[in-house]
């Protein structure tokens, strides 16, 4: 469970980047990476240990206007579940 | 662009040179025979011609990378590339001052070796007293903030003792830890009879790594891969020949795999010679097994064809002088019987330690 003033950031391991071939953005990390869709990446590069799940639903919510925002808080607390259990993302506080 | 599939890791093999003396070394046996024939502009152009036909990592490996003088400059010009880039080291010579260069330059993880959980049992595998060396190295590469990926090859002298490699590896922190079990190629292959491990030690150790895994999940990847020996149908080896992987080895051949310059009647281009893209397209060797048009039966008509691509041609050529072959450590393969003979034998081998071969230049190599 991500507490209310988690933090998400990237695993010190784990690096976005940009992939000109597809278009979108890839997780790298060892030996690995994920190619990650639009919203995928979207969340990911709000995980910058600064802001809350809270705060990125916000900031999210600015580009996503047409999803409820409860869905979207929804969406973004499993993606960010998921990922810090496969060790991608840490979350501090 | 090419038909060829977008190649995402380039495998830059350095160096065959190394300090220690691994006995399943992945390296060929004749390795003294390949020197070190690229220079710092060579590998830099390497790394710019794979970034450009889609990869996105590069291992720095060997032999042993940190024998290269010109390490600095291949981080650089990698991370100028935006490439995710791995150090994969035996951690020996290494030096905290240059770690540190290394973190600075933007190395993004670094992969440190242990043979075993306790001294004398990995320096004996090592073939050299470098185990608390080693130790220390890991222990740097975490105060300086990089992530540790710790990899420790398993076979019949270290399996029961997985527990405490899970345990030092927790001890040190790691992010990552590779249980990789021996493949039986080259130097591996040639230890054969004192490394494969028996069912019954598999399937412990498998047990403990996966409790580990559950127990461990979000603070540290473990990873448990089995030897194709035991397996019912063989893994995709390196993803499909020629299909993600790109191998440049220190002489300068590219490669799909690490030992495919062993396998006779192939050959493969040269890096000086011509550019990654050409050689990757459409040299004889990549193009030899790349798809399924090689295919024997059973291969050839089996629905796993496009999952494990007919497994792993060194170890078809290994085991039945056919590199064309389906993979002998497929239960479907006509020649499994001589994996099946293998496993028989170490489940009837004696106990205790057998006479191990070093890695060493050969001199009749």
């Amino acid at each position: 469970m991500i507490p209310p003033a988690g933090k998400p950031a990237l695993a010190s391991k784990a690096r976005l980047r940009y992939d000109r071939a597809s278009g979108g953005y890839l997780l790298l990390y060892p030996e690995r990476g994920l190619a990650l869709n639009p919203t995928a990446a979207s969340i990911l590069k709000l995980c910058n240990g600064e802001l809350t799940v809270d705060g990125i639903v916000e900031r999210l919510q600015r580009e996503y206007t047409d999803r409820p925002g409860p869905e979207l808080r929804q969406d973004v607390l499993e993606f960010v579940e998921e990922m810090a259990r496969r060790g991608l993302l840490q979350v501090a506080g | 662009m090419s038909s060829a599939p977008r190649p995402y890791t380039l495998v830059a093999e350095l160096t065959y040179a190394c300090p220690l003396h691994c006995v399943y070394c992945s390296n060929p046996l004749d390795f003294a025979r390949h020197h070190d024939a690229l220079d710092t502009a060579d590998w830099r152009r390497v790394l710019r011609e794979a970034e450009q036909l889609g990869v996105v990592q590069v291992n720095l490996t060997g032999g042993e990378p940190l024998l290269r003088a010109d390490l600095e400059h291949l981080i650089e010009e990698a991370r100028a590339l935006d490439l995710y880039t791995n150090l994969i080291t035996s951690g020996i010579p290494l030096e905290r001052e240059r770690l540190l260069r290394f973190r600075r330059l933007g190395l993004d993880n670094v992969q440190v070796s242990i043979q075993d959980a306790r001294p004398a049992e990995s320096d004996r595998v090592a073939g050299r007293e470098v185990f608390q060396r080693k130790l220390v190295v890991a222990r740097w590469v975490k105060e300086l903030g990089f992530p540790l990926t710790l990899n420790t090859v398993l076979h019949r002298e270290n399996l029961d003792r997985i527990g405490e490699v899970i345990a030092l590896a927790e001890e040190l922190h790691a992010d990552r830890l590779e249980l990789a079990n021996a493949q039986y190629l080259g130097w591996a292959f040639l230890n054969r009879p004192a490394l494969l491990p028996t069912e019954a030690q598999l399937r412990r150790a498998r047990s403990v790594a996966g409790a580990a895994r559950a127990r461990l999940e979000g603070r540290m990847e473990v990873l448990f891969v089995v030897p194709d020996y035991y397996v019912e149908f063989p893994p995709a080896c390196m993803d499909g020949w020629g299909r993600r992987f790109i191998v440049v080895s220190p002489d300068g051949l590219l490669l799909p795999c690490l030992l495919a310059h062993t396998l006779p009647g192939l050959s493969f281009g040269n890096v000086r010679e011509q550019s990654v893209e050409k050689l990757w397209t459409s040299s004889p060797g990549l193009t030899a097994f790349r798809g399924e048009a090689w295919m024997p039966e059973p291969c050839r008509s089996c629905s796993r064809r496009a999952i494990d691509f007919g497994g792993c041609r060194c170890q078809a050529f290994h085991l039945t002088g056919n590199a064309a072959a389906t993979d002998p450590a497929c239960s479907l393969s006509l020649d499994h019987a001589r994996v099946e003979t293998a496993r028989a034998a170490a489940a009837q081998a004696a106990p205790g330690l057998a006479t191990l071969r070093y890695r060493a230049a050969r001199s009749h190599a």
